[in-house]
C-alpha cells in the first residue's frame, strides 16, 4: 500500500470522527476540522516521529495545533494512532471528558494546550529554540489558521524564528480563506500571505492543502540551506469533503443535526471512502438518507459582509 | 535590587546551564554581565512581550528554567493571556521578572507604573508571587524561585533599596519575616515600600505607638499563620503596598482575616483604586498618595483614634 493511501485513510477517518464528534456533542468547528484533516493526516501518517507507547519520548517531533478549535481533528488522529482509544472520542465536550472543545495537553500525545489564537507558534518557537540550544535533532511543527494571522503575536514569533534561524521549525498555515464571521479578505485583508512570510525571511512553500503528495513533499523539505524556518501555506477549503459545508461560514459554528445534515454529511464521506477503511459508526453508511427539504439552509451567504454595508469606506466585499 | 537579582542569577546560572534569561529588549547595562558571561543562556526577544512569554513557555516545557525580564507592566499585563494559558496552565517553569514595581518609574508616567500587577498575577492559579523588600530578600527570593517548580512572578524595585536584614536565616516561600515585635499595631509590608516603614515608625513613636513590623516577601502563597496570630494579639492590622488596594497584598491579608471570626480591624494602605496622573519621581508620588512615611503614620494614627 503506498504511503499516500495510508494518509488518505487517516484523513477520511479524521473527517468521519469529526462529523460524529460534533454531531454527538453539538460542538462547533466542523468546517475547520474538515479543512485541516489532510494536513494532520499527512503529519501523523507520514512525517511526525512520535510513539504512542511512549508519548513523552524526548526524541519525538513536537506538534502544536495552534488553531485549537479544530481539536477534534487532532484527537481523532491521536486516537487512530493509538494514543488512546477511539471509543473515547465520543466523549468530546462531555462532562468529565478529557477531550475539551479546544486542545488540552492533559491527554497523551498532546504537547501543548491551545484555544486562544496566536499562542501556538510562539510556544513552538520556544521548543525549537530549546532543541537547537541543546543540540537535539527533532523538529517542531505548528499548525496555525489564516484568520489566526490577524493576531500580532504570530508576527512577533515570525520575526523571532527567522532571526534565530530556527530551521527545525515548520509552521503550517491552514489557508482556507475564511475565519469566524466572513472571508479573511473581508475581515482584515491578508493579501499575498506567502509574500508576507517571505518578507519575514521564512522558507516559504505553497501547496494544495488537500493533496497529500504535495503536503508530504513540503514537510520533507529539509533541504533548506539558508537555515530558515519553513512555512507551508496549505491552500484548503473550509468544510472540505462535504459539499453543503464547503466555503459556508455557517459551518464554522453549526454542528450536523439529526436528519438530512448528519445523513448528508455521512453519505458525502461514504461516496469517497478509501478502500480498506471501516467506518466505526455507520459501517454501511446511512442506508436511507434523509434529503434536505426546500427550506434547508444550503448555499446561503452567511458572511458578515452580506449584511454589512458601512458608508465610511469603499471596499467591495470579495466572494 | 535589580543588580542584586542579576548578580545572584549569574551565580546560579553558572552552576545550572538550564537557566535562561529572555529579555523583552530591556536591561541596558544591567543584563550585560549576564549575557557576556553566559551568552548561551541569554536571548533578547525584542520588543514583543507576547512572543517572549510564549517562547519562554515552550523552552520551559523542554526542561529549561526561563526568566522573562522586562519593566513596569510589560512582562505581565501586555502578555497576560500567555502567562495564564501558556505558562501557568502548563505549570511551565517560567519566572516573570518585573523591574520597577509600583512607582519606581514614576516620572515616566502612568504607562510605566506597575500598580495592579500583584492583584492580577495573584489571581492566576499556579502563579506564586514574590515582592522582596530589600536586597537580601531579593537575593533569597531569586534563589528560591529557581527551585520552585512552576510559574512565578518576581516584582523588584530598581535601585539600592535600604537593607532591612543583615542576612536571612532559612528563607521560606510563603513565610513572613518578623522585623521586630510591638504593641497594639501589627504592620505588614510587601516590596520596596518597606523603606518608608522605618520613617513611619519614628513618627508613630512620637505618639507612643510602637507597631510590630513584618515583611512579606511572598504574597502568594500568603503566610496565614502569621496573619492569624497577629489578628488575635493586636488591635489593628495594617498592610502597606506600593500598589492598588484592590486585589493586592491588603486583599490577600483580608481574605485570610475574613475566614476567622474574631479579628483585629484591617487598614489597607496603598493606592485607592486610582491611576496616577501626576508627574514626579517615586518619592514624590509616594507622598502624594499617602505612601511615604508621614502618610503611612498619619493613616495608622487616624485608624487608632
Amino acid at each position: 500500500m503506498d504511503s499516500n493511501h495510508i494518509s488518505e485513510q487517516l484523513a477520511w477517518l479524521i473527517r468521519r470522527h469529526g462529523v460524529e464528534m460534533t454531531h454527538l456533542s453539538g460542538g462547533s468547528h466542523i468546517g475547520a476540522v474538515l479543512s485541516v484533516a489532510d494536513i494532520i493526516a499527512v503529519l501523523y501518517a507520514e512525517i511526525l516521529h512520535v510513539d504512542a507507547q511512549n508519548p513523552d519520548w524526548d526524541g519525538r517531533d513536537r506538534f502544536i495545533l495552534s488553531k485549537g478549535h479544530a481539536g477534534a481533528a487532532l484527537y481523532a488522529a491521536l486516537a487512530e494512532c493509538g494514543f488512546f482509544s477511539t471509543e473515547e472520542l465520543k466523549t468530546h465536550y462531555a462532562n468529565g471528558s478529557r477531550l475539551s472543545g479546544h486542545v488540552s495537553h492533559h491527554l497523551p500525545g498532546v504537547d501543548f494546550s491551545t484555544g486562544a489564537l496566536g499562542h501556538g507558534l510562539s510556544a513552538a518557537v520556544g521548543m525549537a529554540l530549546a532543541a537547537r540550544q541543546d543540540g537535539k535533532k527533532h523538529r517542531v511543527f505548528a499548525v496555525i489558521g489564516d484568520g489566526e494571522c490577524d493576531e500580532g503575536s504570530v508576527w512577533e514569533a515570525a520575526l523571532f524564528a527567522n532571526h534565530f534561524r530556527l530551521e527545525n521549525l515548520v509552521a503550517v498555515i491552514d489557508h482556507n480563506k475564511m475565519q469566524s464571521l466572513d472571508f479573511c479578505e473581508n475581515t482584515l485583508e491578508l493579501g499575498d500571505l506567502a509574500a508576507k512570510w517571505r518578507a519575514f525571511g521564512w522558507n516559504t512553500i505553497e501547496v494544495d492543502g488537500h493533496d497529500h503528495a504535495q503536503l508530504k513533499k513540503a514537510f520533507d523539505n529539509i533541504d533548506n540551506d539558508r537555515h530558515r524556518p519553513t512555512v507551508v501555506i496549505a491552500h484548503t477549503v473550509k468544510g472540505k469533503g462535504i459539499s453543503f459545508m464547503e466555503n459556508d461560514i455557517l459551518w464554522h459554528y453549526r454542528f450536523p443535526h439529526d436528519g438530512w445534515e448528519y445523513d448528508g454529511a455521512v453519505s458525502a464521506l461514504h461516496a469517497v471512502r478509501p478502500e480498506g477503511v471501516v467506518d466505526p459508526y455507520t459501517p454501511e453508511g446511512v442506508p436511507d438518507p434523509e434529503k434536505p427539504g426546500a427550506d434547508a439552509d444550503i448555499g446561503n451567504d452567511h458572511t458578515m459582509s452580506a449584511g454589512y454595508h458601512p458608508h465610511f469606506f469603499g471596499r467591495e466585499a470579495k466572494p | 535590587m535589580r543588580d542584586t537579582f542579576v548578580r545572584t542569577l549569574i551565580e546560579i546560572a553558572k552552576e545550572n546551564s538550564q537557566i535562561e534569561v529572555v529579555s523583552g529588549d530591556l536591561g541596558f547595562g544591567v543584563l550585560k554581565p549576564f549575557y557576556e558571561q553566559l551568552p548561551d543562556q541569554f536571548i533578547n526577544a525584542g520588543i514583543a512581550e507576547q512572543n517572549m512569554t510564549g517562547v519562554a513557555a515552550g523552552m520551559a516545557l523542554e526542561g529549561k528554567i526561563v526568566f522573562t525580564y522586562s519593566i513596569g507592566t510589560f512582562p505581565t499585563l501586555r502578555c497576560l493571556e500567555q502567562i495564564r494559558n501558556d505558562c501557568a496552565y502548563h505549570e511551565a517553569n517560567v519566572k516573570i521578572v518585573c523591574i520597577g514595581g509600583g512607582f519606581v518609574y514614576g516620572s515616566l508616567g502612568m504607562s510605566h507604573q506597575a500598580t495592579e500587577d500583584i492583584a492580577i498575577m495573584r489571581a492566576l492559579p499556579g502563579v506564586a508571587v514574590f515582592c522582596p523588600g530589600d536586597l537580601v530578600e531579593a537575593e533569597e527570593a531569586t534563589k528560591a524561585i529557581v527551585n520552585y517548580p512552576g510559574t512565578c512572578y518576581l516584582r523588584l524595585g530598581r535601585g539600592g533599596e535600604k537593607r532591612i536584614h543583615d542576612k536571612i536565616e532559612n528563607f521560606q516561600i510563603g513565610k513572613a519575616i518578623k522585623i521586630h515585635d510591638g504593641k497594639r499595631v501589627a504592620l505588614f509590608s510587601t516590596g520596596a515600600i518597606f523603606e518608608e516603614i522605618r520613617g513611619a515608625e519614628e513618627i508613630l513613636s512620637q505618639s507612643g505607638i510602637c507597631p510590630a513590623v513584618y515583611t512579606f516577601p511572598t504574597v502568594k502563597p500568603i503566610d496565614c499563620k502569621t496573619i492569624l496570630e497577629c489578628a488575635e494579639r493586636f488591635d489593628l492590622i495594617v498592610t502597606v503596598e506600593e500598589h492598588n488596594i484592590v486585589g493586592g497584598f491588603g486583599s490577600a491579608v483580608a481574605e485570610v482575616l475574613s475566614e476567622q471570626g474574631n479579628y483585629a480591624p484591617l487598614l489597607k494602605i496603598g493606592l485607592h483604586d486610582t491611576y496616577s496622573t501626576l508627574v514626579g519621581n517615586q518619592k514624590y508620588l509616594r507622598a502624594q498618595f499617602g505612601l511615604d512615611a508621614a502618610g503611612i503614620a498619619k493613616q495608622i494614627l487616624e485608624a487608632l483614634t
